[in-house]
């Protein structure tokens, strides 16, 4: 979970600095797109076992560490009404952080691959139609 | 008539990011866990699968159009207006869809959670 924040952060603010810095420098535009595709990588994966509305929140998280850099990297000024922001968000990311993070019931078109990845990380056939949620936890421990 | 505009554009990006999101997301529902699957068969399985998914395409390419009309928008109105309220958006906007066509269980936790990271980043990308 740290990690995919850590990727996002970079991915967000070096985005941020990409553009400022896009003419001039070209090293951190190369160094930004790395980061892009690491944090497009790392994005997929999760989506990969868990929910959108699960993911997306966590993502969110970018947001305050690019607030929190700004604060602390480069001494910037970080107004009350942002700090309420950074609350916030973190108190959403909180907050689905408590629940499952895979609710989708599998369908049909969820096809053969999705029951043989099951298979693979349980170590034994999985029945068509049982949750998810019985199986993917394991891997969302912190 | 300007705000009409950025409004128009902001309209547009939150709808194609929300395509974008939802299509991707669908892709790797179908691709399987990740984790397990390049330790079963290796990366270039994981990798070929996910290039292989006509919806992880037709995501990317959603997102790129998303990306697109973010410059326009950006060029109809102010970035303190585009940037925060387009990201809010399509927080909301993804809650929504991801309910309708991901079948996921949005519950009230997720729904308090979605609005309280829309309205937080309204806050600090503003």
């Amino acid at each position: 979970m740290l990690s995919h924040g850590m990727k996002q952060a970079g991915n967000i603010s070096l985005h941020h600095l990409q553009g400022v810095i896009l003419a001039v420098l070209n090293p951190w535009v190369a160094v930004g797109i790395v980061l892009l595709l690491a944090f497009f990588a790392s994005y997929m994966n999760a989506l990969s076992w868990a929910d959108l509305t699960y993911v997306l929140p966590a993502t969110s998280l970018g947001y305050v560490l690019l607030a929190l850099v700004a604060k602390f990297a480069l001494q910037e000024e970080v107004s009350p009404l942002r700090w309420l922001g950074i609350a916030l968000i973190s108190g959403g990311v909180g907050f689905v952080a408590g629940g499952p993070a895979l609710t989708a019931h599998d369908h049909q078109h969820d096809d053969k691959s999705a029951l043989l990845a099951k298979d693979a990380r349980n170590g034994a056939p999985t029945k068509d139609g049982v949750p998810a949620e019985e199986i993917v936890p394991s891997r969302v421990q912190p | 008539m300007k705000a009409a505009y950025a409004w128009g554009g902001i309209l547009v990006i939150v709808f194609a990011s929300v395509v974008g999101d939802i299509l991707l997301a669908r892709a790797m529902k179908q691709v399987g866990d990740v984790h397990a699957l390049w330790s079963r068969a290796g990366l270039w399985a994981v990798v070929s699968r996910i290039l292989g998914n006509p919806n992880f395409f037709l995501g990317v390419t959603a997102m790129a159009v998303a990306f697109f009309s973010l410059l326009f928008a950006l060029s109809w109105g102010d970035v303190s207006l585009v940037a925060p309220a387009a990201a809010s958006l399509t927080f909301i906007g993804n809650a929504f869809a991801a309910k309708i066509f991901l079948h996921e269980k949005v519950d009230r936790r997720r729904w308090i959670a979605a609005m309280l990271v829309a309205a937080g980043v309204a806050l600090l990308a503003g």
